[in-house]
Formats: C-alpha cells, sequence, structure tokens
C-alpha cells in the first residue's frame, strides 16, 4: 500500500481519506462502537473561545467564562501554553475540533484519539449512558442560553449574574450521586409543566404552612423533620424548597443543575476516559502503519507526540504534580491486554478470569462498567504497580512525620492498589455535604452538614463564602456543621442573608 | 460517515460578551488600574492598553473544599529510596514528597490576576469619568479621518471612477494588435490585386476572388470593437490618514503650594483630552509644558507633574514665557497652536490685568483655542473675572469651573463641535 500522503500539510480531502483509513481500523478490525462524527476545523482563536466556554459550542454568558478566556488567552499569547490539540463533545453527532494549525500528522491523531477514542468511551461507558443524554445537550444548552439571556434582559443582567455566582459555588453539590437521574430531553419537554408544579408546591410548602399554628409550639418536638432524610442535591433542596425565590430564578438553578449533571461523569471517569482514548489512538495509528497507510516520518512526529502525553515524572521531579491521567489510563488498558494475551503466573493469581482470554472483549467490558475508582481497585496489576514504583504516605496530623504505609512489594500491592482507587473516588475527594434540616417553627434558617471524611475540616474561608451564596439563594440564615465521625460538632459556620440585597 | 465542517469562517469572538461581562464585574478595580495607569503615562502614550491586575482573592469563585488536617494517604510514582515503615520529615510548604491534604488552598491568593485591556477598552474606562457625548467619544476613539489618494489604476470600479484616457488607449492598443495580422494579410491581398490589375492578363475570376478577399479582411477589421469592457481601466483610490500639519499644544499649569496631587491628576485627564483631539488632526504634535509660581519655567512632562513648588502665584509669568516661546519657536504659520492652562484660581492680584491684556494681545491673535480651567471647590477670584472678560471677546476661548472629570468636557465643548467643519 502507498501512504496517504507524506508531507505534513493537510487538506480537507486527507483528513477525509484518514478518517476514512481510521473508521476502517477502528469500526471493522476492532469494533468500536461510535457516534457519528462531526469534524469542524477551526482557528486557535476559536480554540480559546470553546475553552473558556467549557468545551460547548454553545453556551449562557457568564463572567467566569470570561475570566478563563482572558487568562487562557494571556498565556496563549505568552506562549506559556501551547493549547490542547484537542477538544471533543460528548454530543450525538460527536463534535471534535480538529486546530487549524495542526500538521496532518497531529489531525490524525486528533481524529484517532477524540473522534474514535472519547467518542466510542462517551457511547460505551455505563455513567455516561445513564446520566447524559447526547442526543440533546446541544439543543438543552441552546434553551439555557436563550432562557437566562431572557431573565437578563427582564431582570436584569446583575440580578442573574449574582444568581448564576451562587449556583456556581454549588455547582459540584447539583448532581444526584446515587438517584439516577431522569433523561435530559424529557426534562425539557416538561420544564414548564415542572416549574409551574414547582411553584405551587412552594405556595403550600411545609415552610409556609406552619407558619400560622405558632400556638402549637410544644408539638415541637414530635414535629417531623424537613427534609426527612438528609439531601445530598443541594441545589436541587433549593431549587424545590427555597421560600423566597422566583419561578426564573429557579428555573436557572435547575440549568446549572443540569449542565452539572452532565459533567459529572466526566469528572469521575478522567483517567478510564483519557486513557482509553489515548490507547487507541496508539493502536489505530499503529495499526495504519502496519498497513502501510502512513511514512516513517508520520510515526516519528506521532510517536514523540504520543511520548510526551503519556509521560509520567516521577515524585521527585520539581515539575511533578500528580498522577497524569493519561499515563496511567493508557498503562493500565495495555496491560489488561497483555495480561490477555501473555499472562505471567502471577497475573493468573490476580486476574484469573481474564489471563489468557480474548482481549478486545475484555477491554469492552472493563470500559463499560466501570468508574475511575471501581476501575483501579478491579484492574491495576502488580506489575503495573512496580512499572510506576507507586508508594502510598500517610499525612496524620498528629503524628509528627509521615509515614511511608506501602511500597511495591508483595505486602503492599492491594493496599495501594486500594489507596489509589480511594484517591479517584469524588465522595471522599470533596467534602460531603448534605442538607441537614429546616426550622420550620422558628427562624426557617437552613442547617448543613458536613460529614468528615479522616477528620479532614473543611478549608474556613472558601466554606464561609459559598455559605454566603447558600444563604443568598436560602433567603433565611443558613448554619454550616463539620461533624466528626463519633458525632460530635467540631466547626461550626453559620451566615445571615444580606438584607440590603434581597428585594 | 463523518462529516468534516471548515469552521474557521465563523466569528472568532464568541467570548467576547464573556470577556465583556468579566470587565463589568470588576469595573471598580479595573477602573482603578486605569486611574493608576493614567497617573503613570506620559500624556503622549495615553492610547495603548494596558495592564491590570486584580487580587485573585476577589475573582476566585468559591466552593467547598477540604483545608488542611485530618489524616490524607496519598499514592505517588517513582519511589527511590522508601520501605514499607519509613518515617519521614513533613516537607516544609506542601510541595514535593507528599504533603497532605490539598496544599494549593492555603498558598493561592498571593498573586494577582493580570490581563491586558486592549486599547479601546482602556480609552472606554478613561472616558467614562469625562462625561464625554458619545459622538464626541466615537471622533476620539476612531481610526483616523482617511483621506483617498490616487494609487494608479484598477480593472473594475464604478462608472464615475473610468478613467477616460488610460481606457482608450488601452482600446487603441488593443485594436492595433488585434487588427495587425490582419491588415498583413490586407496588405498582401492588396498588393497581389495590384500586380493582377497591372498584367492585363484577363483573369477576371481571380481578380474578382481578391476583391472579395480584400472586402472580407476589410469587414474583420471593422468588426474589432472600438471599446471593449475588456479595456476599460478605473481610477484607483486607496484611503490614507489624513492630516499632515502639525500642531503644538502649551500646558500650563500653577504648581504653587496649593495644587496637590489631587488637582494635578484632573489636570492631568484635561491635558490627555486636548491632546487626544489633536491627535486626531494632526500628523505632528509637539507638547511644551511650562509650569509656573512667581515665575515660570519650561520642563518636562516628568517635573511637570511631580515636583511640587511653594511660594505664591504670577499668572502671567507663565504667559510671557508662552508668547516667547511662540515667537521663538512656533512662528511659523505651518504650526497650529494649542493651549490648555489649569490652576486653582490664586493669583497675585494685581496680576490679574496683566494676564488679560497679555492674552488678548499676544498669545489669542496666534492662537486656535484655549482652554482653561480651574480646579477649585471656593470663590472665583480675580483671575477668573479677568478671564471672563476675555471669553467674552474671543470665542476660541474657553473656560471652566472643575470639581470632578466629568465637568472638564465643557471646557472643550467648542473645540469638538468645530472639528466637522474642519474635515
Amino acid at each position: 500500500m502507498t501512504p496517504i500522503s507524506t508531507g505534513s500539510e493537510w487538506t480537507f480531502d486527507l483528513i477525509d481519506e484518514y478518517d476514512k483509513a481510521i473508521r476502517d481500523i477502528a469500526v471493522n478490525e476492532f469494533q468500536l462502537d461510535c457516534y457519528p462524527n462531526q469534524l469542524e476545523v477551526i482557528t486557535a482563536e476559536q480554540m480559546m473561545d470553546a475553552y473558556s466556554s467549557v468545551g460547548m459550542p454553545v453556551n449562557y454568558h457568564h463572567w467566569s467564562f470570561g475570566k478563563h478566556f482572558v487568562s487562557t488567552e494571556k498565556s496563549y499569547k505568552r506562549g506559556q501554553m501551547g493549547l490542547a490539540y484537542e477538544i471533543v463533545i460528548n454530543s450525538n453527532p460527536c463534535i471534535a475540533y480538529l486546530m487549524e494549525e495542526n500538521s496532518m500528522t497531529m489531525q490524525a491523531l486528533v481524529i484517532a484519539h477524540a473522534a474514535y477514542g472519547h467518542n466510542s468511551f462517551f457511547k460505551g461507558n455505563y455513567l455516561f449512558r445513564t446520566w447524559t443524554d447526547a442526543s440533546a445537550i446541544i439543543d438543552y444548552l441552546v434553551f439555557a442560553r436563550q432562557y437566562i439571556s431572557r431573565c437578563e434582559e427582564r431582570y436584569g443582567i446583575d440580578a442573574v449574574e449574582e444568581l448564576l455566582d451562587s449556583c456556581h459555588a454549588l455547582m459540584n453539590y447539583g448532581v444526584d450521586r446515587y438517584k439516577r437521574p431522569q433523561k435530559l430531553s424529557l426534562a425539557e419537554e416538561q420544564a414548564r409543566l415542572h416549574e409551574r408544579e414547582a411553584y405551587l408546591q412552594t405556595q403550600v410548602n411545609d415552610l409556609w404552612r406552619t407558619i400560622p399554628r405558632r400556638e402549637r409550639d410544644d408539638s415541637a418536638k414530635t414535629a417531623p423533620r424537613f427534609p426527612a432524610e438528609p439531601q445530598e442535591n443541594l441545589l436541587y433542596f433549593i431549587e424545590k424548597s427555597a421560600p423566597l425565590l422566583e419561578p426564573w430564578q429557579r428555573e436557572i438553578i435547575r440549568i446549572v443543575r443540569k449542565v452539572a449533571q452532565y459533567f459529572y461523569p466526566q469528572r469521575q471517569t478522567q483517567v478510564m476516559n483519557e486513557g482509553w482514548a489515548t490507547f487507541w489512538h496508539y493502536t489505530l495509528l499503529n495499526r495504519l502503519y502496519e498497513k502501510g497507510l502512513v511514512t516513517d516520518g508520520f510515526m516519528m512526529e506521532f510517536l514523540q507526540s504520543h511520548t510526551n502525553v503519556v509521560y509520567q515524572p516521577p515524585v521527585t521531579a520539581r515539575w511533578y504534580n500528580g498522577i497524569n491521567p493519561y499515563a496511567l489510563g493508557f498503562a493500565m488498558y495495555q496491560d489488561i491486554k497483555r495480561i490477555c494475551e501473555a499472562p505471567t503466573a502471577e497475573d493468573r493469581e490476580w486476574f484469573p478470569d481474564i489471563a489468557g482470554t480474548p482481549w478486545r472483549p475484555v477491554l469492552e467490558f472493563a470500559m463499560k462498567n466501570f468508574k475511575d475508582e471501581s476501575f483501579i481497585s478491579q484492574y491495576l496489576s502488580p506489575k503495573l504497580i512496580r512499572d510506576f514504583r507507586l508508594f502510598a504516605i500517610r499525612d496524620d496530623d498528629r503524628d509528627d512525620k509521615l509515614e511511608v504505609a506501602a511500597i511495591h512489594d508483595e505486602r503492599g500491592y492491594r493496599r495501594i492498589r486500594q489507596m489509589l482507587s480511594e484517591q479517584y473516588n469524588l465522595g471522599s475527594r470533596e467534602p460531603n455535604i448534605q442538607v441537614w434540616n429546616v426550622n420550620l417553627r422558628g427562624d426557617r434558617s437552613l442547617t448543613l452538614r458536613h460529614s468528615m471524611h479522616n477528620r479532614k475540616p473543611l478549608e474556613a474561608g472558601s466554606a464561609q463564602e459559598v455559605l454566603k451564596h447558600v444563604s443568598r439563594l436560602w433567603g433565611f440564615d443558613v448554619k454550616l456543621e463539620s461533624v466528626d465521625a463519633d458525632g460530635s460538632v467540631s466547626q461550626t459556620f453559620s451566615c445571615k442573608p444580606d438584607v440590603s440585597a434581597m428585594v | 460517515m463523518s462529516h468534516i465542517i471548515d469552521r474557521r469562517l465563523n466569528g472568532k469572538n464568541k467570548s467576547a460578551v464573556n470577556r465583556e461581562r468579566f470587565l463589568r464585574r470588576f469595573k471598580a478595580q479595573i477602573k482603578e488600574a486605569v486611574g493608576k495607569a493614567i497617573k503613570g503615562r506620559s500624556i503622549t502614550d495615553i492610547e495603548s492598553g494596558e495592564n491590570v491586575s486584580i487580587p485573585v482573592k476577589d475573582i476566585s469563585e468559591p466552593s467547598f473544599h477540604h483545608g488542611r488536617g485530618g489524616v490524607g494517604e496519598h499514592v505517588h510514582p517513582g519511589n527511590e529510596e522508601f520501605v514499607q515503615g519509613d518515617r519521614i520529615k513533613r516537607p516544609q510548604g506542601g510541595g514535593g514528597g507528599g504533603g497532605g491534604g490539598k496544599a494549593s488552598n492555603e498558598g493561592e491568593g498571593e498573586d494577582d490576576f493580570a490581563f491586558q485591556l486592549s486599547r479601546e477598552e482602556f480609552m472606554n474606562v478613561f472616558f467614562e469619568d469625562l462625561a464625554l457625548p458619545n459622538l464626541v467619544k466615537t471622533q476620539l476613539m476612531g481610526i483616523e479621518e482617511m483621506k483617498p489618494v490616487r494609487a494608479g489604476y484598477t480593472n473594475d470600479g464604478t462608472p464615475a471612477n473610468i478613467s477616460i484616457v488610460r481606457s482608450l488607449r488601452g482600446a487603441l492598443a488593443r485594436r492595433v494588435a488585434m487588427a495587425a495580422p490582419t491588415l498583413t494579410r490586407l496588405r498582401e491581398a492588396e498588393e497581389d490585386l495590384d500586380t493582377l490589375l497591372e498584367s492585363d492578363d484577363d483573369n477576371g475570376v481571380e481578380v474578382r476572388e481578391r476583391r472579395r478577399q480584400i472586402h472580407a479582411l476589410r469587414e474583420k477589421i471593422n468588426h474589432i470593437p472600438f471599446i471593449d469592457p475588456f479595456d476599460l481601466r478605473y481610477n484607483n483610490r486607496v484611503k490614507q490618514p489624513k492630516p499632515t500639519s502639525k500642531a503644538v499644544m502649551f500646558c500650563l499649569m500653577d504648581v504653587s503650594g496649593s495644587m496637590d496631587e489631587g488637582k494635578k491628576d484632573m489636570a492631568k485627564r484635561f491635558f490627555i483630552l486636548l491632546y487626544l483631539f489633536l491627535q486626531r488632526n494632526y500628523e505632528k504634535i509637539e507638547v511644551v509644558f511650562i509650569r509656573h509660581h512667581t515665575s515660570a519655567v519650561e520642563v518636562n512632562e516628568q517635573d511637570f507633574f511631580h515636583s511640587r513648588e511653594s511660594g505664591g502665584t504670577v499668572v502671567s509669568s507663565a504667559l510671557n514665557l508662552m508668547a516667547d516661546i511662540v515667537k521663538k519657536r512656533y512662528a511659523n504659520s505651518e504650526w497650529n497652536i494649542y493651549a490648555a492652562q489649569a490652576s486653582d484660581g490664586d493669583n497675585w492680584d494685581s496680576d490679574s490685568a496683566n494676564c488679560g491684556k497679555i492674552l488678548q494681545e499676544k498669545i489669542l491673535p496666534w492662537c486656535q483655542y484655549y482652554a482653561y480651567i480651574e480646579i477649585t471647590e471656593g470663590e472665583p477670584q480675580n483671575l477668573w473675572y479677568e478671564y471672563l472678560r476675555v471669553a467674552g471677546q474671543h470665542k476660541h476661548f474657553a473656560m471652566q469651573k472643575i470639581r470632578s472629570p466629568a465637568d472638564i468636557y465643557p471646557v472643550f465643548r467648542e473645540l469638538f463641535k468645530r472639528q466637522p467643519a474642519t474635515r
């Protein structure tokens, strides 16, 4: 076979040819299941635009996106930072951006990485399948943008901006972690209906219903708690129960919540997702080379870029900045493949069910049914722990020294695997804060409860700031208690709403 | 099947709205930064962007996260020497080997968030206080005024721009070129005919044939169009930045003890505004700084704004010095002379009448515009009344009492109003 091209310049025809060649390998040889692709060639400026609206082609306006844009632009102009060479959007069709100044090799790399790697991950992984609706997201964002700009016209930019600020502060607490969400498209269809219902509901809300019955205060001890169970989704609770919000404010909270929910799977599958895309660009482009469709020069450029992406600096390096998700993810998928194809005795002991079986179904299963946390605890092999020379450090503030808890030896493998998995558990990375109680009989104050994990306290400054936002949304006093494992309160914050700011 | 779409022609300024929102949100901080920049800059260098920095803590978006403390367990790659159970000293500053928690939480907030304001954004902030009418803003912000200049000829344009001489010359050349081969053959045919006619033989058929040929060739030549759209040439005009004349701007300021930093700052804005106006209208501008207390000196910009003197005030000294400089350096008619004077209104009593006289006799006759601002909260003094008298007699003398930057503009109202007429 003759190579598709030899130079480094790309043309639309060449992109098309490469895409066909890659698609042929991905779909026909490796049976990757993908959404249709939409490859969009854009300029560097447009890439910066895409960056600052969290990669989405449409989004509502907010100053924080402007801030992001300003800082991206600054560092790009100073040459401190190259732009990421790809952005891909979990939508149907799957949109991948190709930057105009990339060479042909890089375009091919991006196509393999984004349009076939990420794309098939979005389509296959259970988190994305259950939590996001790829076909509806763009439409929903268009709706959100229009709705928010109408609100800006009607209620003023400042009012909307303040509300969005508050919602953004709670964005990470606007997702359902355990309950399965409704599909977005359905949600959109019913948005109007829901809003009206929700508003009506607030009219008969417990908060209000209890006001005239003060004389029955003696029954307070037996009064039902509100909410009956602690609520993990703060934004949802506020949207449905905050007494003073207008309907449009509830709708905006809902929008932020939906967007947060849409991005939630991405935050839980960093290693898996990037690793999967990297594994596939590596596999697909190598296959292109084997078929003689690309030149040696192409491969040199590709490998140079690939090795940069999967480089893991050791902890002693000055530029060490945690574990590189590309490196870890890529190594894990490669390792799973190796265990399937050429298992050692150790692998047979650790992974009896996959050692020596065909690698493709095993990999597919691993991609589909896990998130970072469970993926690592399932598949991190002793060989990989040795290769990375992983070690675990225990940092206890009651101890004046750090302790090396485990290293890459027989005694340490399981410990390291468990700790690394824990490190990717969003539930323990982020403080666990839930709606605890609303004082129905008294001042209607809202109490949030932080259940401490490993005695880790909240960062006080930012917690106080976020609480201001909560009280702006809630409209009454807000308290936050940090509760130890033994149930004793160790930190408390409180915040009164800024009455002057209320209309 | 993949779709490949070229989006490069779509607008690139999708983020413009968000950027604008960002600037709007931090207006107070940006204004402060611009104010500082104006203080620090030369008035001839007012029109570039500016680096603005805002404390990071002002623009951070808060979220709940863990602070230091508690038990943290972390896995790191690249173990070199540790074995299980080793106890190591906690590294200082949270970096490196394995600090607990998220080390960055405490350390943030020190660096400023710095970014660049574009020229337009900078000027917008600058103009904000000055309460300029919008028309004036666009005049000052706009690109330089253009005037069309001949630049050869082009192949297309509007009929009004057709260059007749050029087009006809082209047409002639084309006709000559297109006719040339036919003409040669015509000449040959005519010569043939002549020889045939002279030979006396009776070869009427051939003669007729030649005649027919000659006729056809003539017809062919006649069919070459006299003028063809292809010949048309149009005058080409390109726009060049217009004004090419020169202006000198005199900045006169009282630097006696009573002019404090705030007042000088206000005066600076006043000078900048005049400078911007001149910059739009003149190619070359010189700025002369004259400061005075009891006597006047010409100084550079640095000394003009930043050194402080005390003592009394004799305004006429500055006017005299200006008149001298005009006579010495700018007497030439190609200089347009503008003057801007700032003072807090103090003057030595018997000097004011003198000032009026110098102005009327030695300065105003040469000046395009003379603007005077008095930065004061108090009652006007005799200098003000003297100037009022002068203003009554001269249209191009303007004066204004100033308390805030918004009061500056009216002193230039006449000047800016006249501008369209001078175009």
